[in-house]
């Protein structure tokens, strides 16, 4: 059974990095592959609640990290996923040098273009999952 | 003991991406750290608390931590009790919004006119507490604190 794959983002708010995560993962989940893809919390995930863990067990989920903690990452790998994706804002900022992004409840125009090509890149990991969920 | 800065409050704020009140927390949150309180507070950062984040773990243990949550789940307030110590005080964005009766507030990526004002009311209570736990003169807080901040 298709299944929506889980995309987690980074939940720090001290950095533009993680609230461009958290755009990133709206635009792939509202604008970008609505049908494919579904934002679930990482703070519920960790703290066990059943239906996050439910939707994430037993399939593949994306993570979207804002800094080298990948705090997003190490909560899915713990969440019983079969396959965690990983897409680092920090590492597609490098990809992007011209972009200066600020801000963290309200992006720069630069924070929201680089949210874009984070999605962007998401949306290839999403298309190319199985979309397969050993749960169904 | 570590060399630890001057008394200050951490506020964990949650991160509950899929639902509006998450974002309502977050941007009270920064409301106080970067307006109403800079200097009294900082923030303890969530996922990196539940990563194992050993400074905001230590931080939360010698100092006193306000959880903002935003449903009855409190992912903030169990965490920080869970990993450090229980919460000097809590905060529900939806018990909030109840008694100050507000509207649609929007969705998690935007919020409504609502619901900045619900998170200008949720940044006004945690600057309250803020205050009460450091033993402060109340500042109050600026009116119309809620809406297009930022």
């Amino acid at each position: 059974m298709k299944r929506k794959i889980p995309v987690v983002p980074c939940s720090g708010i001290g950095k533009s990095l993680g609230a461009a995560a958290r755009e990133a993962a709206y635009i792939l989940a509202e604008d970008l592959r609505p049908d494919k893809a579904k934002v679930v919390a990482l703070s519920l995930l960790v703290m066990g609640d059943e239906d996050a863990r439910r939707e994430v067990a037993g399939g593949e989920a994306v993570a979207i990290d804002g800094c080298q903690l990948e705090c997003a990452t190490k909560g899915l790998a713990c969440s019983g996923a079969t396959k965690v994706h990983k897409v680092a804002v920090f590492d597609v900022v490098r990809r992007h040098r011209g972009l200066k992004p600020e801000g963290v409840c309200d992006l720069n125009e630069d924070g929201l273009k680089l949210a874009r090509a984070t999605a962007d890149e998401a949306a290839k990991i999403v298309d190319n999952s199985s979309g397969e969920s050993n749960n169904a | 003991m570590p060399d630890l800065p001057r008394k200050k409050v951490g506020l964990i704020s949650c991160s509950g991406e899929e639902m509006p009140e998450g974002t309502v927390t977050r941007r009270a949150v920064r409301r106080v750290l970067d307006t109403l309180r800079p200097d009294d507070t900082v923030t303890l950062c969530l996922p990196l608390f539940l990563a194992g984040g050993e400074g905001e773990r230590a931080f939360a243990r010698y100092y006193p931590t306000i959880a903002v949550d935003g449903c009855d789940k409190r992912c903030a307030a169990l965490a920080t009790e869970k990993y450090s110590a229980k919460p000097a005080a809590s905060i529900i964005v939806t018990e909030i919004a109840k008694k100050c009766g507000c509207g649609q507030i929007g969705t998690a990526r935007r919020l409504s006119a609502e619901g900045l004002r619900l998170a200008g009311e949720v940044a006004g209570k945690i600057a309250a507490k803020t205050d009460r736990l450091l033993k402060k003169k109340p500042k109050g807080v600026p009116r119309g604190v809620g809406g297009g901040e930022r």
